[in-house]
C-alpha cells in the first residue's frame, strides 16, 4: 500500500509542544517539526521514512529504533566547523534552523547510484574483500584501496576546526545510578534515604525511561519518585548525560549534552564527567531485538517499541496501517497504542503457537486479528513497506496470505543493556527462559577493595516487568532466531542482522561453514556489530545464528567484548579544555616576553619554549644562527639559560650521596668551586650531565639539562626515599626560583664590570662561583662555559631576570651584545667537542663511549651505573666511540647518517660502523663539522668513511678529533 | 547575561619559604619561628597574614608577605641551628591565583581530580589543575591556588576558561 | 583508572596523580655483585598474575614514594605502605591472606621482622 498523510497525529505526543513550530532543512528541503521532537520524529512527521543508505549495498533505510541503538538513521548535521557526520536522528533533539543531510548516497537519497551494489549483492558475501582484493599484491595499494576508500565510509569527515567549547568536570559519589527510568529512580530513592551521596544519570532529556510510555499511571509514578529525589540535598539528578564507560575502581565517564546544536548559548557544547563512584547501579534498561525475516530492512519495518514511542511520545504516525509481528506479549502494546491513536492494525503476527496473556486478550477484545504460529515470509516493497507475505512459522516460507500495510512493528524479545556492567569485567549468564544474556550477580566487576562495585536493577537485570504494580502479567517469550524456522537460503540471504554494515543471516552461516568458530573472529570477518551502533540491536541475533550454525548452545558461543564508549563520543569532548592555547602547558622563562618582542623563533624543549634564534629583518634562521655565533665568538652574547635544572642538595650525607649519583667525585669539591658531572642510571647509561657547585660545607647545587630537571630531582628523591632512607640529605628543586643568563664572549667580563656589584670578576677563576650583588640584584655568578668562550652564568631571583637581561643589553650595546638562541649554543658546543644529552646520547650510550673516562672516578668503590659498566658488553673494545667528522664535500652530512662497512648482514642490509650524532655548519671555521660514534673511532684518525644518502649519493667524511676549535682552551680566559 | 562563576585574580607580593626538616624533632622550634601552629598532614594553619602548609611528612611551606621574608628566613635558620634541615626561598618559583565567588568550587572541580565538597577549610590539597601541578586551599570567599611560575599563563588561562559565565556545574 | 591511598599524606589519589615505579622490594646489587645477581636485579621481574608489590610515587602530591600490594588480575588493592620497608609489613600480609588464603610470601620471615627505621 502507499503511504498517506497525515503523519502527525491530531492528538497525543507526551514529549512535544505543538505550540512551538521549528523549521529545519533536510537535504535542502524546508520542513517543520515541533518543540520536543527528535530529528527522527520530525522527519517521520513530514512523511520522510527514508533516512539513509546502508554501508555496503546502499539499501534504502529508515529508522528502526527510537533511541541510542538506532543503526540506520544517521545524518550529517551542521555546516562548516560545526559539521558532524553520523548523528543518530533518533537521539538528536530538533533545534530551529537545523541543517541536516542524508549520507552514503549519490546523487541523492532517493536515487543512489551505488545501490547497484545491492543488485550485485550475491557477489559480495562475508569476506568478499579479503578474498578478492588480495592478488596481485601491488593492486591493493594502487588500485583497490583507493577505489574502496572512496566508496566506503559513513558520512564525511569535517574539514574545519570545531568552533565550540567543551569542558570536563570531576565528581565523586557514594553511588551513581545510571538510568533514570523507574528502576533507576527507585534505586536512587532507596539509597538516598540512607544519606549517601547519589548521582543519577539519564541519557535522554526526560526522566522515566519506558514507564510513562508503556504503563497507564507510569508518569505519575515517575513524578512521585522525582519529587522525592529532587528534595534531597544528597542527590544530584542529571539529564542529557550518557554514561559512556565504566573503568577500574569505579571510574565512570559520562557525557553531558549542554548546548548541542545551540551554539549561540555561549555555553560549552558538551561536558565530560569523570566520576569516581563508590558503587554503581546500572539501570540501563533493555533493547528490543529485531526479528530475522526476509527483507526486514525495508524502510517501515521498525522495532515495535519504537513504533509506539513515535505514536505516544511524539504524536507521530510512522504509517497508517501497522502490522505487528512478535514472539512476546510486549509488542501487543504497540498494536493497542496504534489502535488507540486511530491507526489501522490489520493483524498481529505471533510466532508462538499460543498467545493468551492479558495483553493478547486485550488486543483480541479490541477487535484486532491475532494470528499465532505465524511468521513473515517476506516483506514487499522497495523504498517503503507495501505488504507482508505470511507463512507458517515452523515451515519453509510457503506464503499463506499477503497483508497490505505500510509499517511492520517487529519484536524479537528484549536484551538487557549490559555494556557498563561488562566494560570493567562483569560477567554474563545466559537466561534460557528469557532468551537473553544478563549480568551474573556472582561475577560482578570488582572495586579497589575486591568486592563487587556494580549492581544491576530493572530491565538491565533481565527483569522486564520492573514497573511493579503498574505491570500486567505477560506470557513467555519464545526464542525466534529465524523466521520462518526452516527458511531456505533464498530467504536467509535477505534477513538482515546488522543493518548498518549489511550483515545477513547467510553471511554469519557462511563464516561458520568456513571455519570461524570464535565469535570474535566471526565479528571481524563478517563485520557483524562493527558499525557505529556496535551491534546494539544485532549482537544477540547474530550470536544465536552463529550458535545454530555451529550446532552449539548460545552460552558456549558467548558474546563479543563490550567496550566503551556506549555511544560514540566526539573527540572534542574527550580533549575538553586541552586545545588551542591550553593544549598543553607551555613553560615560559621570566625573559620570555623579551624574546617574543625581539623576534625570537622558538623551539620546544620539553614543555619549555626556548628561543632557537632571533632572526633580524629579512634574515632566515640559518643566517641568524651564524650571526649570533660570530657575535659571541667576536664580542659578547647572552643566552637565556633559565630552563636549566637547579637542584639544591643539602645535609651531612649530601657529599656521599652525590658521589653515588655522579660518576665522578663530588664530595671532594671545595666550597666555591664547580665541577662538570655525569649521571648514569643503574644500566650504566648516561642520563644527564651538568655543572655542580659546592655552596657550603653541607650543600651543593646541581645543574641539570633543561629536560632533566624534574626527572633528575625525581631520580634523587627515589634513591633517597627508597634505598638510602637513613642518609641525612634533603633536596629542593630550585629551577624556577632563578632566572639564569649566560654572558659569553671575549668581552663578557668587560660588560659585567660595567655593572655595579660586589663580586670581583677578576678574582673569579674558571670553574669557580661567587655570590653577591650585580646591578643591585642578588646574584650568583658561575664562571663556566658551554661555548668555549670566556663565560659567566648569572643566576638571579626569577622575578628580576628580565631586569638583569635588559640592563645587560643596554650596557652592552656598544660592545655589540647579541642575544643568542639554543641553536647557536648547540653549534658552539659542537665546535668545542662538548657532548649534548639527547644528541650524543640516546639511552644506550655510556660515558666511556664519549671519551669521558676522565669524568669517571676510579677511586670510588661504587656509584649508580658502575656495576653495569663492568659488564662485558660495556667494556667491549668494539663499542662505537666518539670522534669528529670532517665532510669532504664541504656539505653538512645529515644528522643520523650511518657510516657503512664492507659486506651485508643476515637481512641483506649494508653493514654499518658508525653514525653521525651532531652535524652543523660552523660559521666560526667556515666549514661543516660533525660528531659521530664510530667503531674503534679514536684509533682511526684520518680514515675516510662513506655515508650513503637516501638519494643514492654517498657523502664522505674523514675521522678527526672532535674538538674543532680552540683545542688549547685559551679562549676561556677571554 | 549570566555571571562568571568566580573571579580569577593573580596575587603578587607573597613570599614562600620551603622548609624541610624532621617535623617531630624541629616542630616546636619551627612553630615558634613561624608564629604558627605546625599543621598536621595535608593541613594549613594561618593567622590571616601568614600561613603554614603541610607539603609532605618532612616539608612545610611558609607563605607570608614579601616584606617579612628576610626576617623569617633568618628566624628559621636560627630555629634550625644544629638540625639537619633545608630552608629555601621559593617566592619567585611560584604563581598564586585567588579564585573567589559563589561558584569557585565549580572552577576547581573542572580541573582537578579532587572531591571539592569534601575539601574542609584548613586543608591544603596538592594535586594537578588539568596538566600542571597545583595546590589549593580554602580562603574566605573561595580558594587560593598555587602553581609554578613557568606555567602561570596556562594556569591563569584554564582557571579563567573554567569560570566562564553560565557554566556552573549545578544540574540543568 | 586506579585509586591508591598515599600512606604518607592519607590522600586517596587517582592514577593521574601518581607515577608508577615498577616492582617493589628489589635489592640493589652493587659493584661486587655477580653477573647473575646483577642481571636479576636489573632485568628479572616477577610479573605475576595475582599478588604483586609495586612502587608508586605520589608525584602530584607529597612527592613521596610508597609501595602497594595489589592483585594484577582483579586490581584489588590489599594495602599501601611506606617505601622504607624492606619487606611488606605484617598487616599487609594479613590483608592479602584474608582474600587469598593460598598465597605464600616469597621472602623469609626473620628478615620481615626487621623493623623499618622510618616507622
Amino acid at each position: 500500500m502507499t503511504r498517506t498523510p497525515p503523519f502527525r497525529l491530531a492528538q497525543g505526543g507526551r514529549l512535544i509542544d505543538r505550540a512551538f513550530q521549528l523549521p529545519f532543512r533536510f537535504d535542502g528541503r524546508h520542513l517543520r517539526g515541533v518543540a520536543g521532537d527528535t530529528l527522527a520524529s520530525a522527519l517521520l512527521a513530514n512523511g520522510q521514512m527514508l533516512m539513509g543508505r546502508s554501508f555496503k549495498y546502499h539499501r534504502p533505510r529508515g529508522p528502526i529504533a527510537s533511541g541510542a541503538e538506532e543503526p540506520n538513521a544517521l545524518l550529517s548535521l551542521g555546516q562548516g566547523g560545526r559539521f558532524e557526520p553520523n548523528q543518530r536522528a533518533t537521539t538528536t533533539p530538533l533545534v530551529a534552523g537545523m541543517v541536516t543531510r542524508s549520507q552514503n548516497c549519490w546523487p541523492s537519497l532517493d536515487n543512489d547510484l551505488m545501490a547497484v551494489n545491492d543488485w550485485l549483492s550475491p557477489l559480495f558475501p562475508a569476506g568478499f574483500y579479503y578474498k578478492t582484493f588480495i592478488h596481485p599484491r601491488p593492486f591493493w595499494k594502487h588500485l583497490f584501496e583507493p577505489v574502496i576508500r572512496r566508496s566506503a565510509g559513513l558520512g564525511a569527515a569535517p574539514t574545519d576546526a570545531d568552533p565550540d567549547r567543551y569542558e570536563q568536570a570531576y565528581a565523586f559519589a557514594d553511588l551513581v545510578v545510571v538510568g533514570g527510568g523507574i528502576a533507576g529512580l527507585t534505586a536512587a530513592r532507596d539509597a538516598a534515604a540512607s544519606g549517601q551521596r547519589v548521582i543519577v544519570l539519564e541519557q535522554a532529556p526526560h526522566w522515566g525511561g519506558r514507564t510513562p510510555t508503556d504503563h497507564p499511571g507510569g508518569q505519575a509514578a515517575i513524578d512521585a519518585l522525582l519529587a522525592d529525589l529532587s528534595g534531597r540535598a544528597n542527590v544530584t539528578l542529571r539529564r542529557n548525560t550518557m554514561a559512556t564507560g565504566l573503568y577500574d575502581h569505579g571510574y565512570l565517564i559520562a557525557r553531558e549534552a549542554i548546548a548541542d546544536h545551540d551554539p549561540n548559548a555561549g555555553l560549552p557544547r558538551q561536558r565530560l564527567w569523570r566520576i569516581r563512584a563508590g558503587h554503581v547501579v546500572t539501570a540501563t534498561g533493555a533493547l528490543e531485538r529485531p526479528l530475522s525475516f526476509a527483507c526486514n530492512d525495508v524502510p517501515g519495518v521498525m522495532l515495535a517499541s519504537a513504533v509506539r514511542d513515535f505514536i505516544i511520545d511524539y504524536g507521530v504516525a510512522p504509517g497508517q496501517s501497522i502490522l505487528v509481528v512478535t514472539n512476546n506479549d510486549d509488542a501487543y502494546r504497540t498494536a493497542l497504542a496504534a489502535r488507540a491513536a486511530g491507526l489501522d492494525v490489520p493483524a498481529i503476527i505471533d510466532a508462538r503457537p499460543l498467545a493468551d496473556g492479558a495483553l493478547p486478550q486485550a488486543a483480541r477484545a479490541a477487535g484486532i486479528r491475532v494470528l499465532t504460529g505465524t511468521g513473515i515470509a517476506k516483506v514487499k516493497g522497495g523504498k517503503h513497506v507495501e505488504a507482508a507475505a505470511l507463512c507458517d512459522q515452523s515451515g519453509d516460507g510457503r506464503v499463506l496470505e499477503t497483508i497490505a500495510c505500510d509499517v511492520i512493528a517487529m519484536s524479537g524479545g528484549w536484551s538487557p543493556v549490559v555494556h557498563l556492567w561488562s566494560h570493567c569485567g562483569g560477567k554474563l549468564l545466559w537466561d534460557d527462559q528469557a532468551a537473553m544474556f544478563r549480568p551474573d550477580p556472582d561475577r560482578p566487576p570488582l572495586g579497589a577493595d575486591g568486592k563487587g562495585n556494580v549492581t544491576v536493577t530493572g530491565a538491565a537485570n533481565g527483569d522486564l516487568a520492573c514497573a511493579g504494580g503498574l505491570e500486567q502479567p505477560e506470557g513467555a517469550t519464545m526464542p525466534v532466531w529465524v523466521m520462518p524456522a526452516r527458511a531456505p537460503y533464498r530467504l536467509r540471504a535477505k534477513m538482515w542482522l546488522d543493518f548498518q554494515n549489511d550483515v545477513k543471516v547467510s553471511d554469519v552461516e557462511l563464516a561458520a561453514r568456513e571455519g570461524y568458530a570464535s565469535v570474535e573472529h566471526t565479528k571481524r570477518y563478517t563485520t557483524l556489530g562493527m558499525a557505529t551502533d556496535q551491534g546494539k540491536v544485532s549482537n544477540i541475533n547474530g550470536l544465536a545464528i552463529l550458535s545454530a550454525a555451529l550446532d552449539q548452545p548460545i552460552p558456549q558461543t558467548g558474546t563479543t567484548t563490550f567496550r566503551p564508549p556506549y555511544t560514540p563520543l566526539t573527540l572534542a569532548t574527550i580533549a575538553a579544555e586541552a586545545r588551542g592555547e591550553a593544549f598543553q602547558p607551555l613553560r615560559k622563562t621570566p625573559i620570555h616576553g623579551w624574546h617574543e618582542t625581539h623576534g625570537a623563533s622558538f623551539e620546544p624543549v620539553g614543555q619549555w619554549r626556548r628561543p632557537y634564534c632571533y632572526p633580524q629583518g629579512a634574515e632566515d634562521r640559518h643566517a641568524a644562527v651564524n650571526r649570533e655565533i660570530l657575535a659571541v665568538r667576536g664580542g659578547v652574547g647572552t643566552l637565556d639559560a633559565s630552563t636549566l635544572g637547579k637542584i639544591l642538595v643539602k645535609g651531612p650525607d649530601a657529599g656521599r650521596f652525590l658521589d653515588m649519583l655522579y660518576t665522578n667525585m663530588m664530595s671532594t669539591l671545595p666550597v666555591g668551586k664547580c665541577r662538570y658531572g655525569l649521571m648514569c642510571n643503574e644500566n650504566g647509561f648516561l642520563m644527564d650531565d651538568g655543572v655542580v657547585a659546592r655552596l657550603s660545607e653541607d650543600s651543593w647545587l646541581c645543574h641539570t639539562t633543561t629536560g632533566g630537571a624534574e626527572r633528575i630531582h625525581g631520580h634523587m628523591e627515589d634513591w633517597l626515599q627508597c634505598e638510602w632512607w637513613d642518609w641525612k640529605v634533603y633536596t629542593a628543586n630550585l629551577t624556577e626560583q632563578f632566572a639564569q643568563i649566560a654572558v659569553a664572549g671575549p668581552k663578557a667580563r668587560a660588560l659585567l664590570e660595567r655593572l655595579p656589584g660586589t663580586i670581583d670578576l677578576a678574582a673569579l677563576p674558571f670553574m669557580h662561583w661567587a655570590e653577591g650583588e650585580l646591578a643591585g640584584i642578588p646574584a650568583c655568578i658561575f664562571r663556566i662555559s658551554f661555548s668555549g668562550e670566556l663565560s659567566y652564568e648569572i643566576a638571579v631571583p626569577a622575578g628580576r631576570g628580565l631586569e638583569l637581561w635588559q640592563i645587560l643589553h643596554r650596557e652592552g650595546r656598544d660592545l655589540g651584545i647579541t642575544a643568542y638562541g639554543t641553536e647557536a649554543m648547540h653549534v658552539m658546543r659542537a665546535e668545542k667537542g662538548f657532548i649534548m644529552i639527547g644528541d650524543e646520547t640516546d639511552g644506550t650510550i655510556i660515558p666511556q663511549d664519549l671519551g669521558l673516562d676522565w669524568a669517571i672516578s676510579k677511586k670510588k668503590p661504587d656509584y649508580i651505573g658502575k656495576r653495569a659498566q663492568q659488564r662485558p658488553h660495556m667494556t667491549d673494545a668494539n663499542r662505537w666511540k666518539l670522534v669528529g667528522i670532517e665532510s669532504l664535500s664541504n656539505k653538512v652530512i645529515p644528522d643520523g647518517a650511518h657510516a657503512v662497512a664492507p659486506g651485508r648482514n643476515a637481512n641483506g642490509q649494508r653493514n654499518v660502523q658508525g653514525r653521525i650524532t651532531s652535524s652543523y655548519h660552523s660559521p666560526t671555521l667556515g666549514k661543516p663539522i660533525a660528531m659521530a660514534l664510530v667503531r674503534h673511532g679514536p684509533s682511526r684518525m684520518g680514515e675516510v668513511l662513506d655515508f650513503p644518502m637516501p638519494s643514492g649519493d654517498v657523502m664522505q667524511g674523514r675521522i678527526c678529533d672532535p674538538v674543532f676549535y680552540d683545542k688549547e682552551g685559551s679562549r676561556l680566559n677571554g | 547575561m549570566a555571571e562568571i562563576l568566580a573571579q580569577v585574580a593573580r596575587i603578587e607580593g607573597l613570599a614562600m619559604i620551603t622548609i624541610r626538616a624532621d617535623l617531630t624533632r624541629a616542630g616546636d622550634a619551627l612553630a615558634e619561628a613561624t608564629g604558627l601552629p605546625i599543621p598536621g598532614p595535608t593541613g594549613i594553619t594561618t593567622d590571616g597574614v601568614r600561613s603554614l602548609g603541610w607539603m609532605s611528612p618532612d616539608e612545610l611551606l611558609l607563605i607570608l608577605p614579601q616584606a617579612d621574608k628576610a626576617q623569617a628566613m633568618q628566624s628559621l635558620d636560627q630555629a634550625l641551628t644544629g638540625e639537619h634541615a633545608l630552608v629555601a626561598d621559593m617566592s619567585d618559583a611560584r604563581a598564586v591565583f585567588d579564585v573567589t565567588g559563589p561558584r569557585a568550587d565549580d572552577v576547581i572541580a573542572k580541573l582537578a581530580p579532587v572531591d571539592l565538597p569534601r575539601l574542609a577549610p584548613g586543608t591544603l590539597r596538592r594535586s594537578r589543575a588539568a596538566q600542571t601541578a597545583a595546590a589549593f586551599w580554602r580562603i574566605p570567599g573561595g580558594l587560593r591556588v598555587i602553581g609554578f611560575r613557568s606555567t602561570a599563563d596556562y594556569l591563569g588561562l584554564i582557571l579563567s576558561e573554567a569560570a566562564r559565565p553560565g557554566t556552573g556545574l549545578a544540574p540543568r | 583508572m586506579l585509586i591508591l591511598t598515599c600512606p604518607y599524606c592519607g590522600v586517596q589519589a587517582e592514577e593521574t596523580e601518581l607515577h608508577p615505579g615498577g616492582e617493589a622490594h628489589l635489592k640493589r646489587v652493587g659493584p661486587d655483585g655477580s653477573d647473575e645477581d646483577f642481571e636479576a636485579y636489573l632485568f628479572a621481574r616477577k610479573n605475576p598474575k595475582g599478588v604483586h608489590f609495586e612502587r608508586w610515587r605520589h608525584a602530584y602530591g607529597c612527592g613521596k614514594w610508597f609501595l602497594a600490594a595489589r592483585c594484577t588480575a582483579s586490581l584489588q588493592v590489599f594495602g599501601t605502605y611506606k617505601a622504607q620497608n624492606p619487606y611488606p609489613p605484617a598487616e599487609i600480609v594479613d590483608a592479602i591472606r584474608a582474600h587469598r588464603p593460598d598465597w605464600q610470601p616469597d621472602w623469609t620471615v626473620q628478615h620481615a621482622q626487621a623493623e623499618s627505621p622510618a616507622e
